[in-house]
């Protein structure tokens, strides 16, 4: 058995030795480069564009602006399955370049060069004039009446406003004896920052178009190429080499579609759009700033008893992911700490801001950051141990969810909470740690967190997988799910080679992707594909093998019943003799005069079913108060994703998204000038991203209770890991000071602010207003 | 602003190059684009996220933000030189097979320059040290812990190894 096995990755000499191929690496140096003029006021409309002297430029190819596009297409561009209902299609609200600027960074106008610098420069030498309408970068201010609106259809920029009511919350704070803790809490912009920035090529093929690049989504991006070009969505080609890094924001259709559409304005010569990573920040997508408003009663004995939340989803200046992720933050309220007596109301709003789409967590990280603050809050205005409390109210086992039908089989949340708190001696630290004095003190602090795999049962759920069988008895196997990092291809291989009973060198997964020849499947998103891809795995493997041995018994007169594969070899069940390799059989059926086949299997597996993954942080850390800074010393997360197909890889990912929760925890946010919507830190200077040095040993722990409904026990947990960090920090900053900040990240900034309220230090300058 | 040329004379991964350079390029450009040295990763090109470095004459550099001219008489070493004529790799990389210490691996070339400079340094090292001398990559995947790891398992090979060479017995402890 593989699964199960710290094998190495598949890909890790190739990665280690440079013979990784991504994008930009494969680009003919032929190519023409392309770049993008960005507005440069948050809301408008471009009046005119001048290029004449951007065309004298050397090297300039042609320049296309927001006037050149004679055919108005709006697609959408976020990650999902195409739905046949029209009712539940994304916004169609994109353009390849658009004359009505929403945001500062919109895309009016795109240079075509020789190299880089030509078109550096042409850039430049472009003007452009603008009509500037009043904007607004803020969610409530947004909503108001009177506010700037960003899209007709949507008065007061409301995108979609869903609710949740359960039992009769008014009648149940009536009820003697409550104890009401409200609070707001509010996480930033934050960016994907995957190493490797958005970069793809494009060139006609024929009557068609190929487009290579870094992608989460080729057969989504297929779709999206073609709605946006009008043309059929076979005449696109796309192709995913390997990808560094995508984090959700390469689950979004980013600038595929101009690229492709600028080579067809070239003739469809090779034209490569790399994008800076300054743009990266802007233009591409970030994660949902989100402000939650939190409302709990609580009864003397340390239960609900009634709770609401209102949740304000900042989403920028167009649709992207849309509703679902704030929809999604707001769905695990109520089932995290079940409760009879729930209102919630979730916003999604449009701000003159950069577009928000998918980011690692998909809504769950704001929404934990908001849920786990605040049941700390509960905890310290009703005196409650902040575990016991946890342990009390947690989603129990049995629990089932009526529409995913998803069940909590196991008692995860206590494994889970058990183990974390022996690997960082919490119980000790706790005590310790209580009634401190001092400049610098110390605390330690939890945070737990629910997450759904896959998004079965609101949108399509399908695997599709092929496995072809070589001379020599080993198999490719080819998937729509996607390798962007997470070591997808090495768990395929370990469950394909389970299946179909074969050493794990025999397999070879195809990495690279074309939606010419790769089965069809919806890829890397949701945390998604191991569980997802399992069903495929396994079914097409058996059907593999069925047409092995069905060729195994011609060959050996064996009955099929009694014949099996077993380490690459055709045994003999009934005394365990090898008959026949696997190699030998694969031979003779490729090159028999008598009956030659190529055995080979396909299969598509549609799932509908789901699976909650869960786990928690423990966090400790030391402030220095005066100065406001925190010192993060420990920290462990513990989860339950089912059994682990590959123990090693998920302590890897683990590890990356930890990372991830700190920084959205302690240092990282995306700021804009109030007065032009301007972006100020779209860099990895001036943009925090934690670096080894700000990292303390990241320890990851598991439960692995096998989860009934997937194929191999598994289930997920790529985002799971980036959910609960930054909230247990701020418990542990909360339990060494008192003083509990309600607004990410829990850097200086913030920290001074909250110091400064609570009294604990005193400055006699006014506090300095908090930036958007 | 035209184009100017220059002639340049360097080694890169141990073979004389002679080579003209556009004066405005970056030893990243010309790694990539001239010599097809694609390990030379471009992640930002401004010096901040340590994915294209490579070593110069011994010190890890990015090679984003230093000019293809002053490569001039210069020793280059990118990743693609660390590996054997018959394709055997080196400790440090192999170290990032077996700790898991590679992900997407867009910043790993950068990565394991940064580690070879350290190692090659022949000392020891502290934790805080390490993560001091590595904190110039960023990285999205990892959270830098297996990295760390395989930067440190290897230092102390090497060490160990050198002291079994020498015949010495006192350990260094860590």
């Amino acid at each position: 058995m593989y699964a199960g096995q710290r094998v190495r990755r598949v890909d890790a000499f190739d990665k280690v030795t440079g013979r990784a191929r991504y994008t930009d690496d494969l680009c003919d140096r032929g190519a023409y480069v392309a770049r993008i003029l960005h507005a440069t006021v948050a809301n408008g409309r471009v009046v005119s564009i001048d290029t004449s002297e951007a065309e004298k430029v050397p090297g300039v190819i042609r320049i296309l602006t927001c006037f050149d596009l004679k055919e108005k297409h709006y697609f959408p561009t976020a990650g999902h399955p195409w739905s046949t209902d029209p009712s539940h299609q994304d916004v169609a609200d994109r353009l390849i370049l658009t004359d009505r600027v929403r945001f500062y960074g919109d895309d009016v106008a795109a240079v075509v060069a020789e190299d880089e610098v030509a078109a550096a420069q042409a850039l430049k030498l472009i003007r452009v004039e603008y009509e500037a309408y009043p904007f607004v970068l803020d969610v409530q201010k947004a909503m108001a009446d009177g506010a700037p609106q960003l899209h007709e259809k949507y008065p007061n920029n409301i995108l979609k406003h869903t609710q949740i009511r359960l039992g009769d919350y008014e009648k149940a704070i009536r009820e003697p004896g409550l104890t009401k803790v409200e609070g707001w809490y509010e996480t930033p912009v934050v960016q994907h920052c995957h190493i490797e920035n958005f970069i793809c090529y494009a060139e006609a093929e024929g009557d068609r178009i190929k487009v290579v690049t870094s992608t989460q989504i080729p057969h989504i991006v297929r779709r999206v190429v073609g709605q946006a070009l009008g043309i059929d969505w076979g005449r696109v080609r796309v192709i995913k080499p390997y990808v560094g890094g995508g984090f959700g924001n390469k689950q979004d259709i980013l600038y595929e579609p101009l690229c492709a559409w600028l080579s067809l304005q070239v003739g469809g010569h090779l034209v490569k759009l790399d994008v800076p990573r300054e743009e990266t920040f802007v233009c591409n997508r970030t994660r949902h700033s989100i402000r939650n408003h939190i409302v709990s009663w609580v009864r003397p004995d340390g239960t609900y008893a009634a709770r609401k939340l209102e949740s304000f989803s900042d989403q920028g200046a167009y649709a992207s992911h849309g509703h679902s992720i704030c929809a999604k933050g707001a769905g695990a309220f109520p089932q995290l700490y079940p409760c009879d007596n729930v209102e919630v109301d979730a916003y999604t709003v449009f701000t003159n801001k950069p577009v928000a789409g998918a980011m690692r967590g998909y809504g769950i990280p704001q929404a934990m950051w908001a849920v786990e603050c605040h049941t700390e809050d509960v905890c310290a205005s009703i005196g409650a141990d902040p575990v016991a409390f946890r342990r009390k109210n947690l989603m129990p086992v049995g629990y089932v969810d009526g529409f995913s039908k998803n069940e909590m089989y196991f008692d995860s949340f206590n494994q889970c909470l058990d183990k974390a708190m022996a690997a960082i001696d919490y119980e000790g630290k706790y005590r310790e740690y209580q009634n401190q004095t001092g400049d610098v003190r110390r605390g330690i602090g939890v945070a737990v967190f629910w997450y759904n795999t896959a998004v079965w049962p609101i949108s399509l759920e399908s695997s599709s997988c092929r496995m072809v069988l070589n001379q020599d008895g080993s198999f490719q196997v080819q998937l729509a799910e996607t390798e962007i990092g997470q070591g997808a291809d090495t768990a395929f291989a370990q469950m394909a080679a389970d299946v179909v009973g074969v050493p794990l060198e025999k397999v070879h997964v195809v990495s690279c992707q074309d939606t010419d020849v790769t089965p069809f499947g919806t890829s890397a998103y949701a945390s998604r594909q191991t569980y997802i891809a399992g069903f495929s795995i396994r079914q097409t493997g058996l059907l593999l093998k069925e047409r092995i041995l069905d060729y195994a018994h011609k060959l050996t007169r064996m009955p099929v019943f009694n014949l099996d594969i077993v380490d690459g070899n055709i045994v003999r069940t009934t005394d365990g003799r090898v008959l026949m390799s696997l190699a030998a059989l694969a031979e003779e059926a490729l090159y028999s005069l008598t009956d030659s086949r190529h055995i080979a299997a396909e299969s598509t597996y549609q799932i509908k079913s789901n699976a909650y993954s869960f786990g928690c942080t423990i966090a400790e850390v030391e402030v220095d108060i005066p100065l406001c800074k925190v010192k993060l010393l420990n920290i462990v997360n513990c989860h339950d994703a089912g059994k682990l197909i590959n123990p090693a890889l998920a302590e890897a990912q683990v590890h990356g998204g930890m990372s991830m929760g700190i920084g959205f925890g302690m240092s990282e946010k995306l700021m804009f000038d109030e007065k032009t919507g301007r972006p100020l830190n779209n860099n990895l200077l001036d943009y925090k991203l934690p670096t080894m040095l700000d990292h303390p040993r990241l320890v990851a722990e598991f439960v692995e209770n096998p989860e009934p409904t997937s194929a191999f026990g598994t289930k997920g947990l790529g985002e799971p890991p980036a959910c609960s960090p930054a909230p247990a920090i701020r418990n542990a900053i909360l339990h060494a000071t008192g003083v509990g900040v309600k607004t990410a990240p829990a850097n200086p900034h913030n920290l001074f602010r909250a110091f400064t309220e609570a009294g604990l230090i005193h400055d006699e300058r006014q506090v300095p207003p908090c930036t958007t | 602003m035209g184009k100017q040329y220059k002639l340049i004379h360097c080694t890169v991964n141990g073979r004389a190059r002679e080579v003209m350079v556009d004066v405005r390029a970056s030893l990243t450009d010309l790694l990539r684009n001239d010599f097809r040295l694609t390990s030379v990763k471009k992640g930002c090109e401004v010096g901040e996220c340590g994915a294209c470095n490579v070593i110069i004459d011994g010190e890890c550099f990015n090679s984003c933000i230093y000019l293809a001219v002053w490569a001039d008489g210069k020793d280059i070493l990118t990743l693609e030189g660390l590996e054997g004529p018959g394709g055997e790799i080196s400790d440090i990389q192999q170290a990032f097979i077996d700790e898991a210490a590679v992900q997407c691996g867009f910043c790993t070339p950068g990565a394991i320059m940064s580690a070879v400079e350290i190692l090659n340094e022949g000392r020891l090292l502290s934790d805080e040290e390490i993560r001091i001398r590595m904190s110039g990559h960023l990285c999205r995947c990892t959270g830098y812990e297996n990295i760390f790891r395989a930067v440190k398992k290897t230092m102390l090979k090497r060490l160990e190894a050198r002291q079994r060479e020498q015949g010495t017995g006192n350990r260094e402890q860590e």
